[in-house]
């Protein structure tokens, strides 16, 4: 279990990145943490000819922000996040999260970008962002990056729209307000496993934000707007009662032990998020 | 923890050169072609190129049993995903790695035996031709039950499955082999529990004599059963060491562990239980059936499983009728191993789901139904139905110590649910655990090599110190520790000045090794032994120097004292080595130095016992288990080292809870493996983990030196079986059932979604109660 042959190199920046990738021919995989595409390496899974490190290249742990968004740069790691190095815009959802992510050896290297381009279904920023409509900034060759939705970033199992040489830089998670209220569920079997089902739920009335998702499907994550919208006009307690025949819906793929625990997961979120907003 | 461990995989050599295998991606296919890449061809080897190697051939002198040939690099045939068809060696393994790719190797399929019923269908493909049937054994046992069968009050009837898996140690196998010129002797170090029986086997496979083979295993990190076997892979290895006179190393990852290394644990049960209206066992009527795998392992057979189950079925209860039927059946997957507890977690399983069902057919708690069935004390020592002879101990007590650990009464008082809607339930689980079985059991069981007397040898230094080498290996069981106590109860040497040698097959006497929880019996007897005899011609010498009769003398304070007057053991050592002037004629003249050897007086095994009981709750949405309290109560006779002890019972619950749990290394329809890496493979962490709580007895064996008993294996008995049944408890409102391990989320929800149509038995079962 050895990785096959590759040339390393450290990108010193963002754009620098960019034209390695852009000069190999699609052969080139860009380097962060490390904690997924190691292990496709060693397993020789992934083969590229050249690997591009970006750990310590400039541009990809930029923070900037206004009062409705926050941009945090895709270098940073999750370990940092939990910590609370930097500004958490939703109030606790992405320290939480990330805490529940892998174990603390994979936080310490394992970055957001890393986990977003790597798009595997259960990973929690995945479903996180969607859920967010966060908003995922990338950069490739030309001048103006490009932006893609987080709901729709993810286009299926391991496979994202971004391009061959477009690299993440940023993320743009939107600021919850002080009347926001996130619940986050994620069933899986031991603690630092991938999720077996997640359910999210964010409400923020003032800032118009009223999204509930199923994450962890065999896909991209599955937003339920039919769930969100009662959630918003008659608050948990209903929306939990509609959130399993929409998920049944919207999934109509999976069988019906997977929809079953992905109702459970929805549900378990909304029911903690009537817990607290009625602190 | 300081890091200064030396395993296969931290050794340095000039000009070593790594080993990686080319493994079958096919369960069951003939080989049409090979072909080596003509850059490559002398770096790239397949079954042709070993001259003089022969396949790895298991004897068992048990009727009926038929023998596989287990190629080293397979020949015309592959017959598990992952067997090992060619090798490559480089200068590192990732080229190694690069090489195998190049190798092109044509496979026809050939159809899959991919489970025991598809090996005993009619007309089933044959793995081995000349065999007829795809049995390696089928045994049959019947003390007559059909008398009692017609007229027994109560009857249960259980079919039971536990998933394969692999073991885990934390280090893989790992092997590296090299020639020594000046010895002219091809040197193994290898990641071993039996270097004695890995130098039988190597010298067999190699066609060298055992003198030209000298096994020196490193630091072991771990074995549990998956180490004390002779792999193609070792003889590979040794192979080349012994044609190219260079070192070669190879090691094991957790790929190839995964997959080529699931070998253990997969059992199916069918099994009917008679009993009286209290739930006293009459009689027991068993099918079994091993999942055994494509070869037979050596030396411990591929059917030392099935025996281990039929033979131990009826557990710690009084049985007065026993039918057991046993099937070892070949199937396409990695040869069976007799992983720790060996057949026990599957039979413990089994027994106590019996005990569970009996229990509920009469309306009683569990734990009664288990006491009234258990050996009672005063029946010791006990011969059961399968002839297992049960030395010492009080099982009922045990259990009803755990019992009231657990605390039983209190819970079934309180609610059936906790406040997060989850199923509350407790467990138990009793076992005896059979260690330290010798010769006769070994011979039963038709091995090849069977124990006989471990030897140890005990040498006082010039200085004073004692030198304890024993042909035993440490896999990480403290037997550094706990032989040198032996040796310093009988010596009085001081523990710091006692170094303890284990496993190198040139400076140890022989040992078949470190199995079957025989370690603190067998090489700690023969140490207790030697050291009496050195303990005794120190006592003659320090006599002579302190002018008194040897009966006078006696060890104290590390000094040995006659009276008030003493002298040191540096003092008898100068004296014996360096100023036999001093001496008198008289003197003992074997020296300073003794090999003993030892076997209990009876060896048909000295008995552990123990009863797990475990309060858990399960989720019904999600099918999660959490266990709330794991107690533990246990006796394995005299506690060498209690520490040592605990640490056993620990790692063993832990692997348990694993097999309960989580373990699986499951198979498609076509045997191929669906878990190959650790993602799929899921091993319980810390936080799985429950804070064991554990009491212990220490009924002294009759029989073994101090009145030692093993310990090793217990620990992951247990497990599965407590845990089933105290799911089963928790979900006995909602009429759902498993049995099946690893009791996985997945299959609690569907034993959930099953049991729900039938409302109306629930409600039936409620009254009843
Ligand atoms: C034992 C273990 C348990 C885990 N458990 C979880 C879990 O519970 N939940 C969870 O969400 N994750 C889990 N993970 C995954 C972990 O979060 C990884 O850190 C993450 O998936 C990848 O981040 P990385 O920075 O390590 O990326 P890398 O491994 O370096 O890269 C992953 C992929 O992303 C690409 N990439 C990386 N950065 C960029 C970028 N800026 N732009 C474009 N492409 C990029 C790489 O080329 C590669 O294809 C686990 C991992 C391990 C090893």
């Amino acid at each position: 279990m050895k990785s096959s042959a590759f040339e390393l190199k450290h990108a010193r920046t963002l754009g620098e990145a960019t034209e390695l990738l852009a000069g190999a021919d699609g052969n080139a995989k860009v380097l962060a943490g490390g904690q997924s595409l190691v292990p496709m390496l060693n397993l020789r899974l992934a083969r590229p000819k050249l690997l591009v490190d970006i750990k310590r290249a400039s541009g990809f742990r930029e923070l900037a922000a206004d009062d409705k968004v926050f941009s945090i740069g895709a270098g940073w790691t999750h370990a940092e996040i939990e910590d609370g190095v930097l500004e958490d815009p939703t109030r606790g959802l992405l320290r939480s999260v990330a805490h529940g992510i892998a174990y603390r050896a994979v936080r310490n290297r394992g970055t957001m970008g890393g986990s977003l381009a790597h798009a595997d279904p259960a990973a929690d920023w995945v479903s996180t962002l969607a859920a967010l409509g966060a908003v995922i900034v990338a950069q490739g060759g030309e001048e103006q990056p490009k932006r893609y939705a987080a709901e729709s970033f993810v286009d299926g199992a391991f496979s994202t729209k971004l391009g061959e040489s477009e690299v993440i830089a940023a993320i743009e998670v939107p600021r919850l307000s002080a009347d926001a209220s996130w619940a986050y569920q994620k069933i899986c079997r031991k603690t630092g496993e991938f999720a077996n089902a997640i359910g999210v739920a964010v409400l923020d009335q003032k800032a118009g934000i009223k999204r509930v998702l199923a994450g962890a499907t065999s896909g991209s994550p599955a937003l339920l707007p039919e769930t969100a919208a009662r959630l918003a006009e008659a608050g948990p307690g209903a929306a939990c009662e509609i959130a399993a025949e929409e998920i049944r819906r919207v999934l109509p793929n999976l069988d019906i032990d997977t929809q079953e625990l992905h109702a459970v997961a929805v549900r378990r979120a909304l029911a903690t998020l009537g817990g607290r907003q009625g602190r | 923890m300081r890091g200064r461990g030396r395993f296969v995989g931290d050794i340095h050599m000039p000009g070593l050169r790594e080993v990686a295998f080319l493994r079958s991606p096919a369960a069951h296919a003939k080989i049409s072609s090979k072909a080596k890449s003509p850059d490559h061809a002398v770096d790239t080897f397949f079954s042709e190129d070993l001259i003089g190697v022969s396949p790895i051939v298991t004897r068992s002198s048990i009727p009926g049993y038929k023998v596989s040939q287990y190629p080293i690099l397979a020949t015309d045939r592959v017959r598990f995903v992952g067997e090992p068809v060619a090798m490559c060696v480089a200068k590192s393994r990732a080229i190694a790695e690069d090489l195998i790719e190049q190798v092109e190797i044509g496979y026809d399929d050939l159809p899959v035996i991919a489970s025991c019923a598809g090996g005993r269908r009619e007309n089933a493909e044959l793995l081995h031709p000349e065999w007829g049937d795809n049995l390696f054994l089928e045994t049959f046992f019947d003390s007559g039950v059909d008398e009692v069968i017609a007229k027994a009050p109560i009857s249960v009837e259980l079919e039971m499955t536990c998933a394969r898996q692999t073991m885990h140690p934390m280090e893989g196998k790992g092997v590296l082999a090299w020639w020594d010129d000046r010895a002219d002797q091809l040197v193994v170090h290898t990641s071993t529990q039996v270097p004695h029986m890995i130098r039988a086997g190597l010298a067999e496979c190699l066609g060298i004599a055992q003198a030209q083979i000298r096994v020196a295993p490193p630091d072991v990190g771990g074995g549990f059963g998956y180490k004390c076997l002779l792999q193609p892979e070792e003889v590979a290895v040794a192979w080349l060491a012994a044609t190219f006179k260079k070192p070669f190393r190879w090691t094991e990852d957790r790929r190839e562990h995964l997959v080529a290394g699931a070998n253990a644990r997969q059992h199916e049960y069918h099994v009917k239980a008679y009993a009286d209206a209290q739930g006293r066992l009459l009689a027991l009527d068993a099918e079994v059936s091993v999942d055994t795998g494509a070869y037979s392992v050596w030396p411990f057979t591929a059917c030392l499983e099935a025996a281990q189950a039929g033979g131990n079925l009826p557990g710690p209860y009084h049985l007065p009728a026993y039918r057991c039927r046993t099937y070892s059946v070949a199937t396409n997957k990695p040869p069976f191993a007799p992983y720790r507890g060996v057949a026990r977690p599957g039979v413990c399983f089994a027994m106590e789901q019996v005990i569970d069902a009996i229990a509920q057919k009469v309306g009683r708690e569990a734990w009664e139904v288990r006491r009234d069935n258990l050996v009672p004390a005063s029946a010791m020592p006990y011969t059961n139905i399968t002839n297992k002879h049960y030395d010492s101990g009080d099982y009922p007590e045990a259990l009803v110590a755990a019992k009231d650990m657990i605390g039983l009464e209190a819970f079934r008082a309180g609610a059936k649910r906790d406040d997060r809607g989850r199923y509350l339930g407790i467990g138990f689980a009793s076992f005896t655990e059979q260690s330290a079985h010798g010769t006769k059991v070994f011979a039963s069981w038709g091995l090849p090599l069977v124990p006989g007397f471990d030897q140890a040898h005990v040498k006082l230094t010039p200085d004073g110190a004692l030198e304890v080498a024993a042909g035993i290996h440490t896999i990480g069981q403290g037997l550094e520790t706990t032989l040198a106590q032996i040796a310093h109860e009988q010596t009085g040497v001081p523990l710091k000045h006692i170094r303890v040698t284990l496993g190198d097959t040139a400076t140890t006497p022989f040992s078949t090794g470190a199995y079957a929880s025989r370690g603190i019996v067998m090489s700690g007897g023969a140490v207790s032994r030697a050291a009496e005899v050195v303990a005794g011609r120190i006592k003659s010498i320090a006599a002579h120097l302190l002018q008194v009769e040897p009966a006078a003398v006696g060890f104290a304070e590390g000094r040995i004292f006659a009276a008030n007057a003493s002298v040191t053991y540096e003092d008898v050592g100068r004296a014996w080595y360096l100023r036999p002037d001093q001496l008198p004629e008289t003197v003992n003249t074997a020296g300073l130095e003794a090999t003993e050897g030892y076997k209990p007086e009876v060896d048909t095994g000295v008995f552990s016992y123990a009863t797990h009981a475990v309060r858990l709750a399960v989720d019904p949405e999600t099918g999660l288990v959490e266990i709330l309290d794991y107690a533990i109560v246990e006796d394995c006779g005299r506690m060498v080292n209690p520490m040592i002890v605990e640490g056993q019972t620990y790692g063993g619950a832990a692997q348990g809870i694993g097999t309960a749990l989580f373990e699986e290394s499951p198979y498609d329809d076509n045997a191929q493996p669906l878990a190959s890496t650790l993602l799929d493979y899921i091993l319980p962490g810390p936080t799985e983990l429950p804070t064991f709580r554990i009491d212990h007895r220490e009924t002294l064996s009759p029989y073994s030196a101090h009145g030692i008993k093993g310990v090793g294996e217990g620990g992951a008995i247990a497990p599965p079986a407590a845990i089933v049944n105290a799911i089963n408890d928790a979900l006995s409102p909602l009429n759902a059932t498993i049995r099946q391990v690893p009791a996985s989320p997945q299959r609690i929800r569907e034993a959930i979604r099953r049991a729900r149509p039938s409302q109306a038995t629930e409600s039936r079962r409620d009254v009843a109660r």
